[in-house]
């Protein structure tokens, strides 16, 4: 069964809900062809966020994508969001099957 | 002050600061906030078909012009006094600039519930005060910031839920008319104060949450929380006299001057001003001015409004 697996990377960030529109969406624009979005709740640096006020609530964002995007997206959220946001970003390898589904993808609008 | 929508906050808050595992679901609390603002905008919007809209244009304008200060002396009193930087006194300035739905709602309750007649047009102020505010307070904090993105500011501030229902509810209220709304009015106006009784045990909830950060923030922070309103509503109430708005009017435009926001301008802060520490904001627009406003604020307002105008009736 294992051999049918593909190596994979699996980004998963945890962050305030306001970046999922501007993360997602870069994610795409730099080539990851999809991703999961769910509400989190936890404790951390910024104490208990427990998701009751949607306002000020997190979520986890999941991304599956090649090596090589996977540098590209991690290198984003260091430049952009880590300055200035609180967001927890860690990356594992995973065994998935269909891999040509988590292949870079050229975004639409380039060349 | 029996007023029960109060209570509830008062024991939302007394449920949060005790740790009670009450809870109230997000998807709850998103419901009720369109609810609030779908009625509110429904209920301004038939008042405007009573009126002839274009009479408002010149009041619009005076209030517009009058509600830009409050930014303006938000942000000098922060930067100045506060010694914040620049990206926290404008993000300061945008949240006391910007309006709170919620405080107005428990303004117009209040004036209700002691049978104060007010013009039913104050929601078109409610929905024209909710954006120069943020504007001002975002230029403010990005002074000498070449890379503001305007564009995506404006398109998150115009089609915020905020302004789309509200905007939404004054346009289908003033087409509707108030006959036409008959068929939906037992949802949006008889179930009204019990609904927002129930969203303020959840203010009260988050209002707790919030203690934490003025722990931190200190004694500026808290004394900005009370000072901040009452001299926005002295100029609330100054541009009420100048546009001859009755008792109950002038009671919500200060109510209006002095709310802060909480719920559109951190959304659109946090955007526009990444550099600015929210818990600064929020903790002073919610955990201070926003309990001030409902329980000792309005009364106050109203009894000033009286003082003021009473007389040259």
């Amino acid at each position: 069964m294992t051999s049918r697996l593909s190596v994979r990377k699996l980004i998963t960030v945890i962050c305030e809900s306001c970046l999922e529109e501007p993360i997602t969406s870069a994610a795409k624009d730099i080539g990851a062809r999809g991703y999961t979005v769910s509400d989190a709740r936890g404790s951390g640096a910024h104490g208990l966020r427990d998701g009751s006020w949607p306002e000020n609530a997190n979520i986890r964002i999941e991304i599956l994508c090649d090596e090589s995007t996977a540098t590209r997206i991690l290198d984003l959220l260091v430049d952009t969001y880590y300055p200035h946001y609180t967001l927890v970003t860690f990356v594992t390898d995973v065994g998935v099957l269909r891999p040509e589904k988590f292949q870079h993808q050229a975004p639409p609008h380039s060349s | 002050m029996s007023d029960p929508v109060i209570l509830f906050f008062i024991l939302g808050l007394i449920a949060g600061l005790t740790r009670s595992d009450l809870k109230i679901p997000g998807v709850l609390y998103e419901s009720l906030s369109i609810f609030l603002l779908l009625a509110i905008g429904l209920k301004g919007g038939a008042a405007l078909a009573q009126n002839n809209p274009g009479e408002l244009l010149a009041p619009i304008l005076v209030v517009t012009l009058t509600a830009m200060l409050v930014p303006i002396l938000a942000f000098l009193i922060a930067f100045y006094v506060g010694g914040y930087g620049r990206a926290d006194a404008g993000s300061l300035a945008a949240h006391y600039g910007s309006v709170s739905v919620v405080t107005f709602a428990v303004g117009s309750s209040y004036l209700t519930r002691l049978s104060v007649p007010f013009e039913g047009f104050m929601s078109v102020f409610l929905v024209i005060l909710e954006i120069p505010g943020l504007l001002i307070g975002v230029a403010l904090a990005r002074w000498s910031a070449s890379n503001t993105r305007w564009g995506v500011l404006m398109h998150e501030i115009l089609t915020g839920k905020s302004i789309v229902l509200l905007v939404g509810g004054l346009i289908i209220g003033y087409v509707s008319g108030e006959q036409g709304l008959a068929s939906i009015s037992p949802v949006f106006f008889t179930l009204f104060k019990g609904l927002l009784a129930i969203f303020l045990l959840e203010m009260g909830l988050v209002t707790a949450g919030r203690v934490a950060d003025l722990k931190k923030s200190g004694l500026f922070l808290i004394t900005f929380g009370v000072v901040m309103p009452l001299m926005a509503a002295s100029i609330g109430l100054v541009t009420a006299s100048l546009l001859d708005l009755s008792v109950g009017g002038a009671t919500l435009l200060a109510t209006l001057f002095a709310s802060a926001s909480y719920i559109a301008a951190p959304a659109a802060i946090r955007m526009a001003v990444p550099e600015a520490n929210p818990s600064i904001s929020i903790g002073a627009s919610l955990g201070i001015t926003f309990p001030f406003n409902i329980t000792l604020g309005i009364p106050l307002y109203y009894a000033a409004s009286q003082w003021l105008l009473g007389a040259s009736v």
